[in-house]
């Protein structure tokens, strides 16, 4: 019965999962290449998408790979990177709360896409809900693995072209906005975040606007609080 | 040798533990207690539209917006994942076939209209 249950949901995960696997895999083996080059083989490639993934932090990592940080500069720099997943938990409390012996490996697992995919797919319909989350995580990080083991294997043999194939997050990020978007009685925490983003952008640049964008996304979402708790916003 | 092995040991460590406190800490700060404040959840449910565009932004922030195509190709294929989307609601359609044109616009397109 739990067998049956986990396939069900496994069969009804993956389908979610095949643009973060274009995505994972492109990414990952450019990962795998670069820390090839670097001088060091599959078992850091291994050991590293493992164990931090975080794919952008991980291309951060391979800078500290080259040169030799103190772990505070290595631990503040990090916090910083990856300061975004405060958010992500705050936005996946309610939807983890009841995920039992799964939720450590959920919360730990919370990258970019998996959040984007569990906190705007709707469970289907006769699947296990935690399940369900459990198996987006869980097939999104054997992508991302198995990735950066082919570039660090393959190497250089890879030589086709694949500039531009990293669109595929975006477009993910576009088709979970817009599906948010149409069942959403209000527009205002969208409009709103994409107004601020995009001002933050231009204002502090590609690589500090994250941290001043997601404060003022705060600052706003709580001005506006009264206006759209009166919309009942579900 | 050896030494040269496991010299990022403790670098992987610290990058892997605090990436982990990122995620662990609003679960840490607020799920175990039984009055998570109001506020609180206000933000969790309101906040998912508007990280999602934080990302739709922050997977494109080095597009050379000033120069070269001017983010051209990005803000087409943007849109036609858009229109997409809402014509055939379709996840790995919209997608791959956007992924697609945009590979094709950055690859032999927009080279040939700027050369």
């Amino acid at each position: 019965m739990r067998i049956a249950q986990a396939k069900n949901a496994l069969a009804k995960a993956f389908p979610y999962t095949i643009p973060v696997l274009m995505g994972y895999l492109f990414i990952g083996i450019a990962f795998g290449v670069l820390l090839k080059e670097q001088g060091f083989g599959s078992l850091w490639a291994l050991l590293m998408s493992f164990s931090i993934y975080a794919g952008a932090m991980q291309f951060v990592a391979l800078g500290f790979l080259s040169q030799s940080l103190d772990l505070l500069s290595v631990a503040l720099m990090t916090f910083m990177v990856n300061i975004r997943h405060l958010f992500y938990g705050l936005a996946m409390l309610e939807r983890y709360r009841s995920t039992g012996k799964l939720k450590p490996y959920l919360i730990f697992s919370l990258t970019d896409e998996t959040f984007s995919l569990n906190c705007a797919l709707e469970t289907p319909r006769d699947v296990d809900g935690p399940l369900f989350f459990f198996f987006i995580s869980l097939l999104n990080h054997l992508y991302w693995i198995v990735g950066s083991l082919l570039g660090n294997w393959l190497g250089s043999l890879l030589t086709f072209d694949t500039r531009g194939i990293d669109f595929a997050m975006t477009a993910l990020f576009v088709v979970l906005f817009v599906e948010q978007w149409k069942k959403s009685p209000q527009h205002t925490s969208a409009l709103l975040g994409l107004a601020i983003s995009v001002l933050c952008l231009m204002l502090w640049g590609p690589d500090s606007f994250i941290l001043p964008a997601m404060l003022l996304i705060i600052v706003a979402l709580s001005l506006f609080k009264t206006n759209l708790e009166e919309k009942k916003y579900a | 040798m050896l030494d040269f092995v496991l010299q990022p040991a403790p670098m992987v460590l610290t990058v892997a533990l605090v990436t982990l406190a990122t995620r662990a800490l609003p679960f840490l700060l607020f799920s175990g207690r039984k009055d998570t404040p109001s506020y609180v959840l206000y933000l969790g449910r309101v906040l998912p539209p508007a990280i999602l565009a934080l990302l739709i932004v922050y997977s494109v922030k080095s597009t050379a917006w000033t120069s070269q195509a001017y983010g051209l190709p990005e803000l087409l294929a943007i849109g036609i994942v858009v229109v997409l989307h809402l014509w055939k609601k379709n996840h790995l359609l919209s997608i791959s076939l956007g992924t697609l044109i945009y590979m094709l616009m950055l690859q032999k397109l927009f080279p040939l209209l700027l050369s």
